[in-house]
Order: C-alpha cells, then sequence, then structure tokens
C-alpha cells in the first residue's frame, strides 16, 4: 500500500514539477506518468534503486543528513523528469543506510546494499568507511560515487568502481599550501584531529605550505572528540606562528578558533572543508571573524547553477546546507546521466560510462582522471566575515590549455599504468598498487609541472 | 617563562573540571562501591537543560544573570530527579548483585540517556549561552578570563562544601557508616536507602554544576559530550583514590596538569615522537605507574577484597 | 562424559550440528548482509570467550580486551597487505597474531597483579585506549601502522588457490565469501569452546575459580597467584588476537577506529549479560547483542509506519535506545545474567545482604 501510494504521490509530483519547468519537454511524457498505473499498454516501467550510505548517528550525524538531503533532492528531480533509459520509464529509488561512521558498520551496510541490488552507490560520507566498502562494490561491480570521502587512498585502491566528485586531501592541502604561501604568512603551525580526514590534509598541507617557501613551527594533535586546546595552542603561541592550520572539522575548529583569540594569538586560523561551514561560525562565535577555509570546486554563488540549487534545498528541506550536499547531489546526477549516455542501467554497460563523464555540476564541471578523482581540482578559498562565508579566491584551477597537457600526460602514464597490471600475476597484486601509486606520483608530477607553466 | 605559566593555568582550569565531575563519582563510590559509569550523562543532561531553559528565557527578554541563574536551579533540579531514578531504577534492585551488574547496568543506563537526549536536542552541537560576562586578564603575559577563574572557585568551594557534609552532619555520618558497614549502620538506626539516594541526588547535583561550568567554558554542547569528561575524571577519581573526596580533587588537578604540560613539552623533549598526539596517554601512563606503587591511588585507603 | 553417550542427546547434538551448517544458507535467503551479520555475531562469541577465561574464570575485570583484537587484527594486516609488501600465508600470521597478543596480555598483566576491582578495571581501560592511540599515531617518524588511514587492501584467507573472500562452486553447490567465512569461523570458535569447556575442569580452571572467590585464601592454599593470573590474561589475549586477525583478513581494511573503548565495553556486556563464566551463557550474550541491533534496524522503522503511520523517533536513535533499555532491563531481572551457571546460580540465591 505505502509503495503505491508513493508512486501515485511521485507521478503527482511529476506533472506538477513539469509543469513548472515550462514548455521546455513536450506534453506526451506529461500524460504517461498519470496513465501509468492504470493504461493497458504502458511503457514497462523500471526501478532503479541507489544506495546511499552516511552516518545518521553519532557526532557527524549532522553532516549525514545533510548528505542523504542532497541525494533525496536529485531524486525527486530525476524521478519529476521522467527519463527514460533503454526504452523503458525510469523511477529512481533511494535506499539509504546509516553506517555509524564505524568501518564495520561499513561493511555490512555495503553488504545489504549490494544484495538489495542496488545500481549504484552514492557515499559513503567519510573516508574511513568509504574504503572498506569500497571493495565490496567493486567485486560486485556496482559502480559508487562519493561525494564527501576525500581520503587519496579510496581511488587509489585499483577499483574501477570507485569515483568521486570532490577533489581529494592531495588537492585540497597542496592549494591551502599556496594560498597560504600568498597571503605573505612566514611561520605556520599545523593541527589535525588524528582522523584520516584531518591527518590526510594536515600531511598534504604541510608538503604543500613546505614547497611554497613556508617554515613549520609547530606540529600539533588533537582528537575528534576533544572540547580543549588550550594546552597545544599555547605552545603555538610560543613557536610565534603567522598562521595556524588545522585539518579537522567544525565542531573541534569553532571552538579552536575561540581559544586561540582567549590565549591572545593573533595568527590567522585556516582550514580545509570540514570548517567551512555555518556551524564553525556558530560554535566559533565572533573570533571566526577573519579566518579562512577552502571548499573544494568554486562557490555555489559563482556557478551557473549554484543559487538555483540553494533555493531548491533550503525550500525543500527547510534549513541550511551544512556542507557536502551539493556534492552529493552532483553525484546522484553523474550517476544517472551516465545511465543515459549508455542508454542502459546495467551497471557493466554505464560503468565505463562514468568514467567518460563531462557533467555540468552544480559543484564544478565534473570530469574524472583514470584513478575516478576529480579532473579539475580547483580549490575555493573562503573567508568568515560577519557571520558569513566570503568568497576570497580560488586556487588550483588549471586553465584549459594546461588541462589538455595533464591528459596527454596522463594518458602516458596511464598505458605505462595498463601494462603493469597486465604483467602482474596475482601474488603481484601489491606491486600494482604499489605500480599504481608510483604512476599516480608521477601523474601529479607532471600536473604540476604543467600548473608551473 | 609566559608560557610555562599559561599552561599552568590551562592546567589547573581543566583539571578543576575534571575534579568536579571526579567529586561526583567518588561521593558515589565512597558510599556504595559503586562505579556510576552514567555520572558523565549526567553532566551532558546538565549542561543541555541549562541551554534550553537560560536560551529560552534569554530569548523571552529575561537579563542575563537571571536568566542564568533560574538555568542553573533548572538544571540541578533535573539532575538531582534523574540521580534519584537512576537509583532507584538501574542501581537499587542490584544492590546484592555479583559486582559486575551494576556495571552493566549502568552502561546501559548511559546509553539510554545519550539517545534520549539526541532526540530531544538533537544530533548538533549546541552554542552554550553566554551566561558569565567575557573579561580577560593578563598576567605576565599569560591570559585568562574570568569564568576560569570561577571554575577554580566553584570546585575549591564545592569540595570544601563536601567535605563539610561528609564530616560535620548528621548526614555525613550515616554516610561515612553506611559506607563502613551498611549491615550494622542499619542496625543503628541509619536509613541505609534514604542515605544512598541523598548520595545519588548530591552526586548529580555536583554533575548539573559540572555541566554548566562545562558549558560556560567552552560555549559547546552534544549529546556525546558526556562520555570523554567522564572517562577522564573517573581517571582523574582513581588516581586520587577513588572514595575520597580531597583525592578526586587533587586527582583531577594533577590530571589537567598532566595533559596540558604533557602536551606542552613532552614533545619538544622527546624530539617530536612523543607529541601532543600522545596527550591522552600521558594521563593513563602516569595513572597506571601510580597504581603500581599505590594499588589504591595516592590518597586511598588500603581496599579490602570486594565481593 | 557419559552424559555424550546417551542417545538422546547424542541426537540434540546432531540437530545442533546440522542447524549450524545450514544457518548460512538459510540466512542467505534473507540476504548476505545477513550471513555477514551472522559472521560478525560468531566473532564476538569468539571474543567473548576469551574475555569470559579472564573475567568469568579468573575474575578479573578487564575493560581494555580490544587491544588484544587490534594486536591481532594489525599483526594480520602488516604481514599480508602492500602495506610492507608481505603476503604472508593466514596460518603463519594467526599463530603469530596469537604470539604477539599473548606478549602483550602479559605485559598487560604484570604490572596490574596487586590491583583488584574498579582500579584494575580503569588500569586495563587506560592499556585499551594506549594501544588504540599508539596505533593511530605510528605513521611517523617511521610509518608502522599507517595512523588513522589505516591499512587496506589487506589479503582474505587463502588456501592455495582457494579464496574465502569469493564467490565459488563446491561440490556443486555455489557458496559467497561470507558463507565461507562462516565455515571457518565456526571452526574456530568451536576449538576455542573446546579449550574453554577443557580449561573450566582443569587443575588451572579450578586455580583460577578459587582466585575469583578468595585470593587470599587461594595464595594460602599455595596456588602461584602471580602465574595464574598472568596465564589468564595471555590465554585470552591469544583467543583476541586470533579474532583480530580473523576479522582484518574478513574486512580487507583495518583502521583504529574499530577498536574504541566502546568495542571492549561491549565485549564485557555480553559476558555479563549472558552469564559469566557459563559456556552457553556467554555465547548467548554474545549472539543476542551482537544481532539485537541489526534486527532493530530491521524492524524499528516499519514497525512505527504500522503503528503510528510515519515515523516519529527516527529508527536509529530508538535503536539504540531499545538496546540500552536491554542491558538495564535484564540485569535488573537476571542479575546473573540470562543463562548463568548452576552453581553461580545457588550461590546467589543463597547470598543474603551480606556481600554487599
Amino acid at each position: 500500500m505505502q509503495a503505491k501510494l508513493s508512486v501515485v504521490a511521485l507521478s503527482i509530483a511529476s506533472v506538477f514539477a513539469l509543469g513548472a519547468c515550462g514548455e521546455k519537454e513536450a506534453p506526451k511524457p506529461v500524460e504517461a506518468p498519470v496513465a501509468a498505473p492504470v493504461a493497458p499498454p504502458p511503457k514497462p516501467e523500471v526501478t532503479v534503486k541507489l544506495g546511499h550510505v552516511a552516518p545518521m548517528t553519532g557526532p557527524q550525524a549532522h553532516l549525514g543528513k545533510d548528505n542523504e538531503n542532497g541525494a533525496v533532492l536529485a531524486i525527486e528531480e530525476l524521478n519529476a523528469q521522467a527519463i527514460e533509459i533503454g526504452g523503458a520509464k525510469i523511477k529512481f529509488e533511494l535506499l539509504a543506510e546509516d553506517d555509524q561512521a564505524d568501518p564495520k558498520q561499513g561493511t555490512i551496510v555495503a553488504q545489504k546494499l549490494v544484495d538489495a541490488k542496488v545500481t549504484g552507490v552514492i557515499g559513503h560520507l567519510n573516508s574511513g568507511t568509504t574504503i572498506p566498502a569500497s571493495k565490496l562494490y567493486s567485486d560486485a561491480g556496482i559502480p559508487q560515487i562519493s561525494g564527501s570521502a576525500t581520503n587519496p587512498k579510496y581511488t587509489q585502491q585499483g577499483f574501477k568502481t570507485a569515483f568521486r566528485v570532490m577533489a581529494n586531501d592531495v588537492q585540497q592541502g597542496k592549494a591551502l599550501g599556496e594560498f597560504a604561501a600568498k597571503q605573505g604568512v612566514k611561520t605556520v603551525a599545523i593541527i589535525d584531529d588524528r582522523t584520516a580526514y584531518g591527518q590526510g590534509l594536515a600531511d598534504e598541507f604541510k608538503k604543500g605550505a613546505e614547497a611554497n617557501g613556508l617554515k613549520v613551527v609547530a606540529t600539533e594533535y588533537t582528537n575528534d572528540k576533544a572540547t580543549d586546546f588550550k594546552a597545544i595552542l599555547t605552545k603555538i603561541k610560543s613557536k610565534k606562528a603567522d598562521l595556524v592550520f588545522y585539518g579537522g572539522m567544525d565542531a573541534q575548529g569553532g571552538p579552536m578558533a575561540k581559544q586561540m583569540a582567549d590565549l591572545g594569538i593573533k595568527a590567522k586560523f585556516l582550514g580545509g572543508d570540514g570548517v567551512c561551514t555555518p556551524e564553525f561560525m556558530k560554535l566559533g562565535g565572533p573570533a571566526t571573524e577573519g579566518h579562512y577555509c577552502s571548499l573544494p570546486g568554486m562557490p555555489l554563488e559563482k556557478l551557473a547553477k549554484g543559487p538555483e540549487f540553494k533555493d531548491k534545498f533550503v525550500k525543500k528541506f527547510n534549513g541550511e546546507i551544512q556542507l557536502y550536499a551539493p556534492y552529493v547531489y552532483d553525484a546522484v546526477m553523474v550517476m544517472a546521466d551516465s545511465m543515459k549516455r549508455a542508454n542502459s542501467v546495467d551497471p557493466v554497460k554505464f560503468l565505463p560510462e562514468i568514467g567518460k563523464t563531462s557533467y555540468d555540476g552544480v559543484t564544478a564541471k565534473i570530469t574524472f582522471d583514470e584513478f575516478g578523482d576529480l579532473m579539475s581540482g580547483a580549490i575555493s578559498i573562503y573567508q568568515y566575515k560577519g557571520g558569513k562565508l566570503e568568497y576570497v579566491t580560488t586556487v588550483g584551477a588549471p586553465v584549459e590549455v594546461a588541462k589538455a597537457e595533464v591528459a596527454q600526460a596522463v594518458a602516458e602514464v596511464k598505458d605505462a599504468a595498463m601494462a603493469v597490471a597486465g604483467a602482474a600475476t596475482e601474488a603481484g597484486k601489491g606491486a600494482v598498487v604499489a605500480g599504481a601509486e608510483a604512476v599516480k606520483a608521477g601523474a601529479d608530477a607532471a600536473k604540476a609541472a604543467v600548473e608551473k607553466k | 617563562m609566559d608560557i610555562f605559566l599559561q599552561q599552568i593555568i590551562n592546567g589547573l582550569v581543566q583539571g578543576s573540571i575534571y575534579a568536579l565531575v571526579a567529586l561526583g563519582y567518588t561521593m558515589v563510590y565512597g558510599i556504595m562501591g559503586l562505579i556510576n559509569f552514567a555520572h558523565g550523562e549526567v553532566v551532558m543532561i546538565g549542561t543541555l537543560v541549562t541551554i534550553s531553559v537560560a536560551g529560552f528565557l534569554i530569548k523571552a527578554g529575561m537579563p542575563v544573570i537571571f536568566a542564568g541563574l533560574a538555568g542553573l536551579t533548572v538544571s540541578v533540579l533535573v539532575c538531582m530527579a534523574l540521580g534519584w531514578g537512576l537509583e532507584r531504577v538501574a542501581y537499587r534492585p542490584l544492590r546484592n548483585a555479583p559486582r559486575l551488574t551494576p556495571l552493566i547496568t549502568a552502561i546501559g543506563m548511559s546509553i539510554v540517556l545519550q539517545n534520549v537526549a539526541m532526540i530531544i536536542w538533537g544530533r548538533n552541537y549546541l552554542t552554550f549561552p553566554p551566561l558569565l560576562p567575557s573579561v580577560a586578564f593578563e598576567f605576565g603575559g599569560a591570559h585568562f578570563t574570568a569564568v576560569q577563574v570561577i571554575i577554580v572557585l566553584v570546585s575549591a568551594l564545592t569540595m570544601g562544601g563536601l567535605l563539610f557534609l561528609v564530616y560535620r552532619t548528621k548526614l555525613g555520618m550515616a554516610m561515612r557508616a553506611t559506607s563502613q558497614n551498611p549491615a550494622v549502620a542499619s542496625l543503628m538506626g541509619v536509613n541505609i536507602n534514604r542515605v544512598i539516594a541523598a548520595a545519588f541526588i548530591i552526586g548529580s547535583a555536583l554533575g548539573a554544576l559540572a555541566g554548566i561550568m562545562v558549558g560556560t567554558y567552552y560555549e559547546i554542547a552534544h549529546y556525546q559530550m558526556g562520555f570523554m569528561l567522564g572517562l577522564k575524571a573517573f581517571t582523574a577519581a582513581v588516581l586520587g583514590g577513588i572514595g575520597n573526596l580531597a583525592g578526586a580533587m587533587l586527582g583531577g588537578i594533577l590530571l589537567g596538569l598532566i595533559e596540558a604540560l604533557g602536551a606542552g613539552y613532552i614533545g619538544d623533549l622527546t624530539g617530536g615522537f612523543l607529541g601532543s598526539h600522545y596527550q591522552d596517554i600521558f594521563a593513563f601512563l602516569v595513572l597506571i605507574v601510580v597504581l603500581m606503587f599505590k594499588p589504591s591511588g595516592l590518597f586511598g585507603e588500603k581496599t579490602g577484597d570486594r565481593a | 562424559m557419559s552424559k555424550w553417550l546417551n542417545p538422546r542427546s547424542a541426537f540434540g547434538i546432531t540437530l545442533i550440528v546440522v542447524a549450524l551448517l545450514a544457518l548460512p544458507f538459510v540466512a542467505a535467503m534473507g540476504g548476505q548482509a545477513w550471513v555477514r551479520i551472522l559472521n560478525f555475531a560468531i566473532l564476538y562469541v569468539f571474543l567473548a570467550l576469551g574475555l569470559n577465561i579472564v573475567v568469568g574464570y579468573a575474575g578479573l575485570l578487564d575493560l581494555g580486551y580490544i587491544a588484544f583484537y587490534a594486536v591481532g587484527a594489525y599483526t594480520y594486516a602488516l604481514l599480508a597487505s602492500p602495506h610492507f609488501g608481505l603476503h604472508w600465508p593466514f596460518w603463519v600470521i594467526l599463530p603469530i597474531g596469537a604470539l604477539v597478543a599473548c606478549f602483550f596480555g602479559v605485559i598487560l598483566g604484570s604490572p596490574t597483579l596487586k590491583l583488584r576491582g574498579d582500579y584494575l578495571a580503569i588500569v586495563t581501560l587506560g592499556f585499551g585506549e594506549i594501544v588504540r592511540i599508539f596505533m593511530n599515531n605510528l605513521n611517523a617518524p617511521i610509518n608502522i601502522t599507517n595512523g588513522a588511514q589505516g591499512i587496506t587492501l589487506i589479503d582474505p584467507v587463502a588456501i592455495g588457490d582457494f579464496k574465502f573472500s569469493t564467490t565459488s562452486q563446491i561440490l556443486g553447490i555455489s557458496m559467497s565469501g561470507p558463507q565461507k567465512y562462516y565455515y571457518l569461523l565456526l571452526a574456530l570458535v568451536i576449538l576455542v569452546i573446546i579449550i574453554n569447556l577443557r580449561l573450566q575442569n582443569s587443575r588451572v580452571g579450578r586455580a583460577w575459580q578459587a582466585i575469583r572467590e578468595d585470593e587470599i585464601a587461594a595464595k594460602a592454599v599455595g596456588i602461584n597467584t602471580r602465574n595464574l593470573k598472568l596465564l589468564a590474561f595471555a590465554m585470552g589475549a591469544s583467543f583476541g588476537g586470533v579474532a583480530g586477525g580473523v576479522f582484518s583478513a574478513m574486512q580487507g581494511f583495518v583502521s583504529p577506529e574499530s577498536f574504541s573503548l566502546i568495542e571492549s565495553i561491549m565485549i564485557l556486556a555480553m559476558v555479563v549479560l549472558g552469564g559469566m563464566g557459563h559456556i552457553p551463557g556467554v555465547i548467548l550474550g554474545a549472539v543476542l547483542l551482537s544481532i539485537l541491533p541489526e534486527a532493530l534496524r530491521y524492524g524499528v522503522g516499519p514497525i512505527q509506519m504500522a503503528v503510528f503511520g510515519k515515523m516519529l523517533v527516527d529508527p536509529e536513535s530508538l535503536r539504540m535506545l531499545i538496546f540500552g533499555l536491554a542491558l538495564v532491563l535484564v540485569m535488573r531481572f537476571k542479575p546473573a545474567g540470562l543463562w548463568p551457571s548452576p552453581e553461580r546460580k545457588r550461590e546467589l540465591s543463597d547470598a543474603g545482604a551480606g556481600n554487599g
């Protein structure tokens, strides 16, 4: 009963949505959904199940819900468009699961989605759960697109099914290092929260900062449950850093900014996407004023579809976007787009198409490199001003020419990778990975070289 | 030098918070020999109730000081009721059960309270309304605020008050008697149930107070904030000798200082090998070393073999 | 042992064996996810039985048991993954994991010999945290554990070309990865049960019992309490180490997040909830506590929809809420556990207010 009702509701919703869209669509499909439950020769309707995984409980539950909202919005819109693939009408359905940000739960939930024979998976949120789950999806041949797992390892395991629509920690850390150098900063202190995310980002920032001639005067650590940072901040104060970089999430970053102010530290605070949230300013209060953070991609306001997405989101969920919702939305859209281009909802057929994606998303123009990472690793820097995030600049966006050259270089390395893969035997699996990592390093170097040009 | 002074202040304030929570653990332990694992959750509820009450009243236009006092009163009352309820539901029926049994109910209650709090207050971090004016001082290059001074004072006063209660009042005498031998105490006319309930209620009121202090200091709260805090405070209580009020206080402050100084200096002393990423370990290492030489903590009495 | 020859119990045992053998195929009807849940349940049985030696037999309250599990898991991960480029077979690594964990058990055991009850609890808890924090941070100066990023691409259990991670045909029956692991785990857990049973009635087992009941008296009758306590820690730890190794292989990924304090508490809850020191009880506790949250995951949402017509409370928070309540209620009405050993039950009903 429940299911039937929702089908009817959806068809009605789609009629309205189509009406609202204007005259672009032919009137024919408007009839179809209404007629579908009754009309004798209906177009065959195929339900495409997409899994979505994020923590719905625990400290990151607010981000998990935000991700899910992004996916829900995308699915609703797709259904409203009444897409036809392979001659059948497609109805998307979201199977939302909670992995509690726990790797063990991550695999159980992944198995559940594999059993449910989902066509694709959006998620997970955390790198810690995404990585072990990606093996299951890869074994089952289910494409996976994460909108928020930024650990480079996720796509370096050599799985053909793993993609992400967000710049990884390497890309982001590098850009942040570049930005810090441009601010006239000479010395930096680095703090990370010892999670896979924070540690990865901080390490990459360190490399980026040092490559740009900055001196790292202190490296300190905290954890993702801490509330008191005074001891490490006091130490940083004694080292007289011009800038404090934090690799971690908003729940710690906010109080940290506040405690910096309490201790009379004048240094600027800089963080990654984890602290680029309204929550950060809420928790940090006035102390966040003038500090910086970064988000992969370009700001929503600067993108063609950004403001529209924001309006839709706020209207539907009656709340602000927390963080990754637009990326998750894009992840769903990329998945659907690949199905359309392959004209099939069979993962075997549309998986190759995901790699060839060139989709104009809300967050960026999405194209993947050979690992499934986002090709254009543009990172935007924001400043907290008057309780709002203000766009400052975009770092690391390769120009079109450079992009082509990178693609060329990447293609060459890719051939090398293929050769390595071909030669490998079962026992030599490790070698392949090592090889792949080397290749990746090569690609990065090539990219860097091109960027320098 | 100013850095050293600053680290001492950091440690002292953090330690006072641990101490305030540790007093709640030790209060119950001293009388019943029971670890009230859910005490950290009581602290959390105290903070969240204050946020709701004070936040609402401030929004309604009440002056901050009165809203704060109202928040304090309500949250202390709620936590007292909670402490009483905990004792009635989870501990009293198990008074003669094997020693591990109440530990499991305590863990169960802890899970229940966390999830109830999550349902009521949501999953997001909440901001604590600024109840005290943020006055900052500078002394010898070290910065500190009025809130920090108040926290240290409150925990010292609380400990003083508790010592008075236990050693100078009739209830205190009954408590000491119960802790020595409940059977004999009850023969002497002590109403054991009432004494134990009182210990829980007082302990929980302290928890509420601690929660408010934590809230005003960090200005954030979350339904899972009680767990780590409770764990640290429990460590502090054991370090000082659990069941001993002055020991809990000193254990708390010691723990705070170890953490601050450990994070501040050990990294440089070991060439970066043992940096602040091991901040949480220093406390445990000191605890293990102390217990190796003094198996009942720094100030604990030698305990017999509890069945 | 004569009880075993009784035809009726022989029939019962056959029935149980058949049921256990058929279980993964029954569970698979509900989806492979259920087989995976089953596997974790057996893994927890394994861990709970290991902890039972320490807590149940010797009466030493250990809140850091997960540390040994972690040590075993990392031993496997380091010796069978691209991280160091080592790919040793599992039958070599599992005993090594057990040995390393055993070594850690002795390290933990020796400074805590003098401690009792709650002091022991907090020290073991601290030890568990220390191990986890080290694993989280030993990526510098030398990268040993790869820190919070964890170790990926860990080899699955394999015997020659026969891999436990993939689906294959055995005697014409298609068997999935989780199903194969099920049988491996089942074999291991039966081994542990046999060891537990043998220990229970051995000299060592009785000596542990004596220590548990009255350490001073035990010492007085000439029991070497120090060595026996260390032995309990070491044995419990070795089991944890083996379980960790299997976990590592099954997951293909380990990171310190999996070894948090709450896991230790969970395993302790299994032992106590089921019935300390009583093997069937411990097994029951472990199975219940590992499957209950999963069952609730499937049950809570639909029931709310049916009763109220909408989601009042989101299923995830309700699930944990019910779980917590279940812990409290079971302990409230069955303080010795759901299935205590007969002696323990008797002791409890005899003991009056005297041992408060």
